[in-house]
């Protein structure tokens, strides 16, 4: 188990540092504009843009030029480690931003995380015991409803009759939780509940559909036959059997909203990793997207590395194979 | 109502009267099981004997109650140890499976939960009806594997099902089925998906322990090769009715229906070359629209008038065991006399 882990953690580096590469090759090789002159700002002198060149080695070859991103960004460089470089747009460090960011993003997704894999994971399994009941009709037309609609319009309307109108909870941007819990809460339960819905909506399908199948299989027959009640058939053995491709969906999900939310972080005006790429796409700000790239590529490889760990416990299959 | 049926006493551990089993579908109804009887005591193995779609296996779920009730349409009476199991509730009934009546299948690696230790499965069946602690119901599988004769079975306990060898899955089924001492055992094609090396070894096994328990087997098998090695009683099956149902040696040394004798002379045996091998042409009939008559009429090499308009009753012959057939009983004997049972070396 342990070598198996270590070898992951491996593959996982390499992993991140060929994102590393294409982004790098994208956003610095790709002909959109030469970076010193978006960093020099408004007409700069010739002599200040050779300066510029030479300090972000944009003279050197360019494998030279990726081994001192490379170098900057496993030893650190003058704002801490990891090096992520310095912002053109904003002229602060990209480490700093995504530091500052990061919090916001995470408590988001992990909030939204567990209501969707809470309620999505129930209302599917409600929804495969009482097939074709009125409850299974209802929860799958809802899930149709949470899948279709777009969040841009379920955000807008859920700030407008809970903050807005009933004054239930609190209004848009994120608050520090150093606040009080309260108050913290009360700006992202919104957020929370609008980005939760549309994947509640997916994992109760696929709850649901998964189930089904498995309580078709010969070992649910044979669990039964056992004399077992019919909640530890469907717990116990169906479930069970029907978490793992969830349990990868749920890993994949997560690592893909660290810079991906950006729709939920725009309405809610939550200012996280997602809106600070989108803003740094937008005013050609590239080393700050690179670093929510390099975030979210290393939350993917993680993850994905925690999936396979966990499913080697859900399935002894995997461990010793 | 068939001699079995008639002697049923206080040693019948089951006994179905008149099973039907239907199923609504989209297309019609499909009558799975029609109007069928039979009987098991102690210490008897019921073969029941024919090809897939005869209503085996569906009759075999209907005892155990793992028919949803909401699709299968279920007439007549299942009478274990006296009580209707068809009037219980289903709690009621879940305390009846896998404690009085258990059922192995065929399939014994997909009948096994993949992520749960084989000891941990059977575990759980001995605290599905026993309050005992968790080790006690583990030391149990433990002593119960290692009775179907798994090796090291303290350390095979902890191992999970894709570990073992289709046999040993098997084994571990059987382990599983005996947890509480049933009194009747199903083996649904317990040996179809083994390799004929390892069949012998659980029919042994099924024989053993049936014996030593002192229960009653329904075997149900498409292979008439495997009722002969340890049926006490034969049923064959077709088209979800009882064909022919009598004692085992009397199947095999008289049978007494075209279907059974077109069964017994498609088996191989190690004598027979395969030329010789007669198969039942044409293919068993639609359950949603079965033919009028007799069901095997339309494949039968003896068929004469009646057969296409009025189904033969299940009766007894004289000097002989029920079956469905027109056939005039000294003529059944003839033909036997003189092609199946001649062909096959045995005569009555």
């Amino acid at each position: 188990m342990l070598i198996y882990v270590a070898r992951r953690l491996l593959w996982t580096i390499v992993v991140v540092l060929a994102v590393l590469f294409v982004t790098f090759l994208v956003f610095f090789k790709l002909p959109n504009g030469d970076p010193a002159v978006r960093f020099a700002g408004k007409s700069p002198t010739d002599e200040q843009l050779e300066l510029i060149r030479h300090r972000m080695h944009l003279d050197k070859p360019f494998y030279v030029e990726f081994g001192y991103f490379v170098k900057n960004f496993v030893s650190g460089d003058e704002f801490g480690w990891p090096g992520l470089g310095y912002s053109y747009g904003t002229f602060t460090s990209v480490r700093k931003l995504v530091v500052e960011r990061a919090p916001r993003t995470l408590w988001l997704i992990a909030g939204a995380a567990t209501l969707w894999l809470t309620f999505g994971v129930a209302i599917g399994v409600l929804s495969a015991v009482k097939r074709r009941t009125i409850f299974d009709r209802l929860a799958m037309g809802f899930a149709l409803f949470g899948i279709s609609a777009p969040v841009f319009w379920l955000g807008l309307m859920a700030l407008f009759i809970f903050w807005k109108t009933l004054h239930l909870t609190g209004g848009s941007g994120y608050e520090p939780l150093s606040d009080g819990v309260g108050h913290w809460a009360s700006h992202l339960i919104l957020p929370w509940c609008v980005l939760a819905l549309l994947y509640m909506a997916i994992y109760a399908r696929m709850t649901r559909n998964n189930l089904l199948e498995t309580l078709g299989e010969d070992y649910i027959r044979t669990a039964r036959a056992k004399g077992l009640s019919e909640r530890r058939v469907i717990f116990r053995h169906g479930l069970r059997a029907s978490l793992t491709p969830i349990v990868t969906l749920f890993g994949l999900d997560i690592a893909l909203l660290v810079g991906g939310a950006i729709i939920t972080e725009s309405v809610f005006n939550l200012q996280g990793l997602g809106y600070l790429a989108i803003n740094g796409a937008l005013t050609q700000d590239l080393p700050t997207v690179l670093g929510v790239v390099i975030c979210t590529a290393t939350a993917v490889a993680l993850m994905n590395l925690v999936v396979d760990i966990v499913y080697a416990f859900i399935d002894p299959r995997v461990r010793y194979a | 109502m068939s001699d079995a049926a008639a002697s049923a006493g206080a040693a019948t551990l089951l006994d179905v009267r008149n099973l039907s089993v239907r199923f609504r579908t989209r297309d019609g109804i499909v009558h799975a099981v029609s109007d069928l009887s039979f009987a098991l005591r102690r210490g008897e193995t019921l073969g029941v004997v024919g090809e897939s779609g005869s209503g085996k296996s569906v009759s075999s779920l209907a005892v155990m109650g793992l028919l949803n009730r909401a699709y299968a349409e279920i007439d007549g009476e299942i009478l274990f140890e006296g009580q209707d199991l068809l009037k219980l509730s289903p709690d009621e009934l879940r305390r009846v499976r896998g404690r009085d009546i258990s059922m192995i299948f065929q399939d014994p690696f997909a009948c096994l939960h993949p992520m749960y230790r084989v000891g941990w499965q059977l575990a759980e069946a001995v605290r599905a009806h026993e309050d005992v602690s968790r080790q006690a119901a583990w030391d149990r599988a433990v002593e119960l594997l290692s009775a179907v004769g798994i090796p090291n079975a303290k350390a095979r306990a902890r191992d999970y099902p894709h570990q073992f060898s289709g046999g040993m899955r098997q084994r571990a089924m059987i382990a599983m089925a005996l947890v509480h001492n049933p009194d009747v055992l199903i083996a649904d094609e317990p040996t179809t998906a083994l390799d004929v090396t390892v069949q012998a070894q659980i029919l042994e096994l099924i024989d053993r322990v049936k014996k030593e328990f002192d229960i009653g087997v329904i075997l149900i098998t498409h292979d008439l090769g495997v009722v002969a090695e340890t049926a006490t009683h034969v049923m064959v099956m077709y088209a979800g009715r009882a064909m022919e149902y009598g004692p085992a040696q009397e199947i095999f040394n008289a049978a007494q229906n075209p279907y059974t004798w077109g069964l017994l002379e498609s088996m191989p045996t190690v004598e027979k070359r395969l030329d010789v091998l007669v198969p039942i042409e044409g293919s068993p009939p639609s359950l949603l629209r079965p033919p009028p008559g007799c069901p095997f009429h339309p494949r039968c090499k003896y068929r004469f008038a009646p057969c296409d308009v009025k189904r033969p009753p299940l009766e007894p012959i004289p000097g002989g065991h029920p079956d469905a057939c027109h056939l005039p009983p000294e003529r059944k004997r003839e033909i036997w006399n003189t092609r199946v049972g001649a062909e096959l070396g045995v005569t009555a």
